[in-house]
């Protein structure tokens, strides 16, 4: 199942450049990024090549970081796309407590990324509906 | 304007005889207390030996610490029947300080704040709202049967809900309030705010306590609300508001000391110092049945003004409280030890051992942030979660000190560590 290191961060100027150095120091890529905000602090998101190692490093730094499970789903790059996958998690009752997509490069796919409380079961359920759900490779190599 | 000239313009020597024969009575109620009886007995204090106010330089103090040992009851002496009120402070280790009053105690305290509010030049004419707490504090409840015995009327509006205070002022022409210099300041504003001129107001006098504030403070809330304010000094030890009042005069506080007998020592050696010279404050109580207290350590610092006062009062002056021998702060007239806090976060697992504790003041109202970093550890990576840490930390906290704190979560290594003597309280407030 992969994974996506959730960062602390102070709301303040400079807070992303001590991050991002600690990543290119230890050669680690960052495919994806969130923030959000919560008035005098913060929460970054990050999707990495190398989760567990790029958690370490940053904890190493005496950064507060932490891993989390996260459910990566391939749906179509056109209208209507993410709606066909939104519709199952609906019917199921989950509930998606934070979440990101992007699009892959030539090709008409795209990936929505998110957290839920049971990710297990949510890839289960997904597959079960005809979707590809991505695993830590695929995910981090797309 | 006396309230009891006869007692309030006592002759020095009958003053002190009074004093010695309600030191001795209160003496021997003490020792019938089991915390006295063992303090007394481990200093080889024999209590039928005192026979002159010298004497009570040679006994033990009592300390804030003592009461919290002696909790809940280890200091009354009077049967539990006899007891009618118990007020409470908070403690530094959970356990409150417990005060004890019989029926006569409260309405010889009720007498007590009347002389003050007399000194003052209120009468019962006056319409007295009172904005202190209402409950377990003594400041609200202290003044209120004070101005009932005076024969004011007494509108008992508590703390906050400002429209509702000015609305009250308005329609029931409040001439004298009793309030805290942080709220005096706040509600200044919300009066102007809502185009009322505060000078338009029949607000004529105000009672400041609660917490320290500066003679620039005072002078600043005379002039925005056009009144005169009166400083006024108690602590629930000694019963709560009323223990020292400033008359007409306002200079000084008169401490009134056929209840009490006041002291000033050397806060590091314990040593009696001269009148005028700046110590801490000792006082005895020398007229509560339910709970007498023997040389109390106020750790308030302040001197005496032994010189005679125009308005015929023979109670000695004490000067304003200059500070305190100790860490105690006071947060909108609550007292907060760094203690507590520190208590309270030791028992939050996912909290680290380094924290600091800023005090400032937004719109005139104290506001106590505690500041934590934050660890790995404790960090579950959303803000859900991080929301619910903070708000079993803020219940805590308001469980313990019952003031509201505002948590700020900080990178680790952000604060000093913790290493000897880190600051861990920062007063912006200015005084």
């Amino acid at each position: 199942m992969p994974q996506q290191v959730s960062v602390f961060a102070e709301n303040r100027p400079g807070k992303i450049d001590r991050l991002t150095a600690v990543l290119e120091k230890n050669n680690i890529n960052i495919r994806a990024i969130t923030i959000s905000d919560s008035g005098d602090y913060g929460i970054i998101k990050l999707l990495l090549d190398k989760p567990v190692e790029g958690c370490n490093a940053l904890k190493e730094e005496g950064i507060a970081a932490t891993l989390k499970s996260i459910v990566a789903v391939k749906v179509s790059d056109r209208p209507g796309g993410l709606h066909k996958a939104s519709s199952v998690l609906a019917r199921n009752d989950i509930n998606v407590e934070d979440a990101y997509g992007f699009t892959i490069r030539e090709s008409d796919l795209a990936v929505f990324v998110f957290q839920v409380k049971d990710a297990q079961k949510t890839e289960k359920i997904l597959r079960e509906e005809g979707f590809t759900v991505l695993n830590d490779n695929e995910l981090y190599y797309l | 304007m006396f309230w009891n000239e006869k007692i309030e313009t006592i002759d020095r020597a009958d003053l002190n005889k009074l004093q010695l024969e309600k030191l001795k009575k209160a003496l021997e109620a003490a020792a019938s207390t089991p915390f006295y009886k063992k303090l007394f007995n481990d200093n080889g204090v024999d209590v039928s030996k005192v026979t002159t106010l010298e004497h009570l330089k040679d006994l033990p103090f009592t300390t804030k610490h003592d009461l919290r040992l002696s909790y809940p009851d280890g200091m009354v002496a009077v049967p539990r029947t006899d007891i009618v009120r118990l007020h409470a402070s908070s403690g530094t280790t959970g356990k409150s300080t417990v005060i004890f009053y019989t029926w006569k105690d409260l309405s010889d305290w009720a007498d007590l704040i009347a002389r003050s509010m007399m000194a003052t030049g209120t009468t019962k004419d006056d319409v007295f709202q009172n904005m202190m707490g209402y409950g377990l504090f003594t400041g609200g409840l202290g003044l209120h049967y004070g101005a009932e015995r005076l024969g004011c009327l007494v509108i008992p509006s508590s703390t906050g809900n400002s429209l509702k205070q000015m609305e009250l002022m308005k329609d029931f022409s409040t001439t004298v309030i009793h309030i805290t210099p942080s709220y005096a300041m706040h509600l200044v504003e919300v009066i102007k705010e809502n185009g009322v001129n505060p000078h338009d107001l029949s607000v004529k006098k105000a009672y400041l306590g609660a917490e320290p504030y500066s003679e620039g403070v005072k002078k600043k809330i005379e002039e925005q609300w056009g009144l005169e304010a009166y400083n006024s000094y108690g602590l629930s030890e000694m019963n709560g508001p009323g223990v020292a009042f400033e008359c007409v005069h306002k200079n000084g506080m008169h401490l009134w000391e056929d209840f009490y007998i006041m002291e000033i020592i050397n806060p590091e050696t314990g040593e009696n110092l001269p009148d005028g010279e700046e110590g801490e404050l000792v006082l005895t109580h020398i007229n509560r049945a339910a709970m007498p207290i023997i040389r109390y350590r106020t750790r308030d610092l302040t001197r005496i003004m032994p010189e005679k006062c125009a308005c015929g009062r023979t109670h000695r002056r004490i000067e304003r409280i200059k500070g305190r021998t100790d860490d105690m702060l006071i947060v909108g007239g609550v007292n907060v030890f760094p203690s507590q806090i520190e208590t309270v976060l030791m028992n939050v697992p996912e909290v680290g051992n380094n924290y600091q504790i800023v005090l400032d003041r937004h719109n005139n109202l104290d506001r106590i942030h505690v500041r934590v970093e934050l660890y790995s550890k404790m960090f579950e990576g959303d803000i859900k979660a991080l929301d619910a840490l903070k708000k079993k930390i803020v219940e805590r906290l308001k469980a313990l000190i019952t003031v509201n704190p505002k948590i700020e979560f900080l990178e680790p290594g952000s604060l000093p560590p913790s290493t000897g003597k880190a600051v861990r309280v920062i007063d912006k407030r200015e005084i």
